[in-house]
């Protein structure tokens, strides 16, 4: 099949960046977006143009490195999907497609498709963990975890942290990806010592980071690939709540709310 | 070369206990002055990482991705061996090491893997305690499952997303230690040289593939944790990134190279659709607990799956291998699936694939039961088919998956140069010429929290620290080398991509060194590997410059490794004349197709040192002797 691509491209952060239309022939509906994108970039290299840079490296859907909005829609048309994953049998022949980076102030845009998400390291370095140092564990079968918290937990790890989430929201905001990993931990018996502050420094790194606020929209769980729900967000507001009665001179210095 | 393995003395069991009270100790106060470089941030090298930050020592962490938690262990499936024996099934440290060294057809280390089986149990008790949400009983205890090659229950998992979970319990602690500042993150840094200065590894040369800025990093000692070099086959399942150009750097400046040859065919994958195709894709042995593999017995039955009766259906495993059947080692099963495939009896529009099938699962479980223990994988497949296996059997199709082989190391992980550790699969160390399922989660971690930070400790404690900047003459020198070579990649501005080149490499090499080999063929790509190297100086593209992001520059880098890592390995596979694990030479085969190993002649490690530009390599070799597992051929029937 044929497909019309407008796809942004843009030198470098510095640069201003723009829609450049390329028209694709012979596409096959068993090829992966990505595929279909490696095919692009052969008949540049072929005529000598510079390919177009988009992130990607597992192509299974589980590495979170890649990601872009496909007609305004964050790894496209087809739910719970990275674009690694995405195949073009979900296209129609002679279709036109727009292709752009994540829009967020906290993602700036480093190359055409690629955005740097370094901010979301920043976010998990300021709590995201269980201090444990190696060798200081007992034995594993000696914290019983309910199976139903396990389950729970394990929903809100699935988080690839690609950063639809934030793409999605029209705050940028990056509750999701936060309150996932803030709820993953606090429902475990190993997270308890460290809930209150991890609650509270993350929530003050995720501001420094200028994302936006979440205002319950909902768009970052309808794109997320790995299904993250809207309810960990809910979680997260009650831990912060929570951290912030028992630290409430911390939670006032990191912004609050 | 010295291949002395400095494997302690004394009785199997207590040779690490030994091991550890003899290393000598860094005092505390002392250790913020070493400085330690760990290049790779995947399951070995960021638990090495964040454990040698712990421990106090001043630790850079070099990674390609944009974060260390895209690390290709990120995508390992199944799930994480441990001889805890909770299920009270008869699981032993000893049972573990016997499985591993049996499974690995005799031609790994014992000291080493009796190490592995013995700090397993360490390792479930250190990501529990990280807040691994590994699957539960309804009592509250962990739960686990059987894998291949195993008789036992030892698998511990986190659905089908074992290896995301330990490696982002690996990322958090790693990240703890960035937050306190023990470890100085690089991110989208790519290795392209070490720096050896005095016979001793002091430093490596980056790439930053944002500015393209080349600059020197110095340090005491220097950890490469780089993984597999699966991609010199083009398609694998390994990730679009993964590549040997650390390993390779390190080896073209003296570090031996074990085992070459040793490749892992995994038997469960999605077959190739098209010549657009990119990656392969895994979906996980752990499939095989549950899922029957079969063929037509006919050739050319072109019915639906549905419509082919159990009695003209071929169960080959479980008709081939009664008492292991779908569970056989990797190896063994993918080599069955070729040798159906050749007979004309593979299905699918390319005839190069098999059924595996969860009707009688799903029959006698129930459908929740199988969407609870596989419905991620089963997703999976259906996004990259369109077909639903919960109605019809998967198509599957052995694919590239794992390296055994990597840079040689002794028992403390040091390569043949000095102050070099190399940790995880980019070593050659504890899976011989074969790996089990679940056991490349366990090696990695097994490396990076419990092996390294003794033994770095005792190497750090032998020498002074400091003493080297970045603008010490060798230094610039590995820097302007790498300048000149970046340069000249960009200067050849021919007709072909860079991706064109490397799947005609691929082809090569999977044709004439994949799941089987033979003299002729192995002669014929030692011929061919060099013609495409030429082809590759002389008229790739690499489009754009430098001072860039530029992915064309970073894959060309990565390619003109493999088109010579390629031909080490079809080298090594010429002289390794007996069939072990993945290594299958046809001329050496029992009447029913079993692989014949030769112990008399190659009962060692392949040691390969290099001699430079257009010399051959020289082949040394570190006897193999194995007193605790006594040598017998493998039988899974």
């Amino acid at each position: 099949m044929k497909l019309v691509l407008n796809i942004w491209r843009q030198k470098n952060q510095n640069s201003r960046g723009g829609m450049v239309r390329y028209e694709l022939d012979g596409v096959n509906e068993h090829m992966s977006f990505l595929e279909m994108l490696d095919v692009l970039n052969e008949q540049l290299t072929e005529k000598g143009e510079d390919p177009v840079t988009f992130e990607h490296d597992c192509r299974e859907g589980i590495c979170g490195c890649c990601g872009f909005m496909i007609n305004g829609v964050a790894h496209g048309p087809h739910r719970g999907t990275t674009v690694c994953q995405l195949h073009m049998r979900h296209f129609r022949d002679g279709e036109e497609l727009w292709l752009e980076p994540w829009r967020a102030a906290a993602f700036p845009v480093l190359k055409d498709l690629l955005v740097d998400r370094a901010a979301f390291d920043r976010i998990i370095a300021a709590g995201g963990f269980i201090s444990v140092n190696t060798g200081s564990a007992q034995d594993a079968n000696t914290i019983a975890v309910q199976k139903h918290c396990a389950e729970l937990a394990m929903d809100a790890a699935a988080c690839i942290g690609c950063g639809a989430c934030v793409a999605a929201c029209p705050n940028a905001s990056a509750s999701l990806f936060v309150g996932a990993k803030i709820s993953h931990l606090a429902l475990l018996p190993q997270g308890q010592p460290e809930r209150s502050r991890r609650a509270l420094n993350m929530v003050a790194q995720m501001q420094q980071e200028v994302f936006g606020s979440c205002t319950n929209i909902g768009e970052c769980e309808a794109v997320c690939p790995k299904g993250v729900k809207l309810e960990n967000i809910a979680r997260m507001n009650r831990e912060y709540i929570k951290a912030a009665w028992a630290y409430r001179e911390e939670a006032a210095a990191g912004g609050g709310g | 070369m010295n291949l002395d393995s400095r494997c302690p003395s004394g009785p199997i069991e207590q040779k690490w206990d030994k091991a550890k009270f003899e290393m000598k100790l860094v005092n505390p106060a002392n250790k913020r002055k070493y400085s330690v470089i760990v290049v790779g941030s995947g399951l070995a090298g960021g638990a090495a990482a964040a454990t040698l930050g712990e421990l106090g020592y001043n630790v850079s962490c070099f990674c390609f991705q944009d974060s260390p938690r895209r690390a290709h262990s990120i995508a390992a499936q199944g799930g994480i061996n441990a001889a805890k024996n909770y299920q009270n099934d008869g699981d032993s440290v000893f049972r573990l090491f016997y499985d591993t060294v049996k499974g690995g057809d005799f031609r790994a280390r014992e000291a080493n893997v009796y190490r592995l089986a013995e700090v397993s149990v360490h390792i479930i008790d250190q990501c529990v305690a990280q807040g691994v949400p590994f699957a539960r009983e309804y009592g509250g205890v962990l739960a686990n499952r059987s894998f291949g090659g195993a008789q036992v229950s030892r698998t511990f998992y986190a659905r089908g997303q074992t290896g995301q979970q330990l490696l982002l319990g690996c990322y958090q602690a790693l990240e703890r230690q960035v937050g306190a500042g023990r470890v100085a993150m690089y991110y989208r840094h790519e290795m392209l040289d070490l720096v050896v200065i005095d016979g001793r590894a002091r430093g490596i040369i980056t790439r930053d593939l944002v500015s393209g800025k080349i600059a020197a990093y110095v340090a005491d000692a220097v950890v490469l944790a780089t993984g597999g070099y699966g991609n010199v086959f083009f398609l694998s399942t390994n990730a679009k990134g993964s590549n040997a150009t650390a390993i390779w750097r390190a080896y073209k400046k003296g570090a031996g190279f074990g085992n070459p040859c040793f490749t892992q065919i995994h038997p469960t994958c999605i077959p190739v659709s098209g010549d657009y195709q990119s990656k392969l894709t895994l979906m996980s042995e752990s499939l095989r607990n549950d899922g029957r593999i079969w063929v037509p017995k006919e050739k050319g039955d072109k019915r639906t799956p549905s419509q082919i009766p159990e009695a003209e259906r071929d169960y080959y495993l479980e008709r081939r291998y009664p008492s292991f059947g779908n569970l056989s080692p990797r190896d063994i099963a993918s080599r069955a699936a070729k040798m159906v495939c050749d007979d004309g009896l593979g299905v699918g529009p390319t005839g190069l694939g098999v059924y595996l099938e969860f009707a009688e699962a799903i029959g006698r479980l129930g459908r929740t039961t199988i969407e609870e223990r596989y419905g991620n994988l089963f997703e999976m497949y259906e996004r990259i088919t369109g077909e639903d296996p919960y109605s019809s059997p998967m198509r599957i199709f052995p694919a590239v998956h794992y390296t055994m082989g990597g840079l040689w190391v002794d028992y403390n992980l040091q390569s043949t140069i000095p102050g070099l550790f190399v940790l995880g699969e980019a070593n050659f160390s504890d899976h011989g010429a074969n790996r089990l399922g679940a056991s490349a989660l366990m090696q990695g971690l097994a490396d990076g929290y419990f092996v390294i930070p003794y033994t770095l400790g005792h190497y750090l404690a032998g020498v002074k620290p400091g003493n080297l900047t970045p603008d010490d003459p060798e230094v610039l020198a590995a820097q302007r080398a790498v300048e000149d070579k970046t340069r000249q990649l960009l200067a050849i501005k021919g007709k072909r991509s860079v991706d064109s080149i490397h799947r005609e490499l691929g082809k090569v090499l999977w044709e004439y060194c994949g799941m089987a080999r033979n003299r002729a063929g192995l002669e014929h790509a030692i011929a061919k590997i060099p013609e495409i190297r030429e082809e590759f100086w002389k008229n790739v593209n690499v489009t754009g410059e430098n001072a860039e992001m530029n992915q064309a520059l970073e894959k060309a880098g990565r390619v003109a490794d493999f088109l010579e890592l390629g031909e080490l390995l079809c080298r090594d596979a010429l002289i390794r004349e007996e069939s072990c694990g993945g290594h299958f030479r046809e001329e050496y085969q029992t009447e029913e197709g079993e692989a014949v190993r030769n112990d008399d002649k190659f009962c060692h490690a392949a040691v390969w040192e290099y001699k430079g530009e257009n010399q051959a390599p020289e082949r040394h070799i570190e006897p193999l002797e194995f007193e605790y597992v006594h040598l017998a051929q493998r039988s899974y029937k």
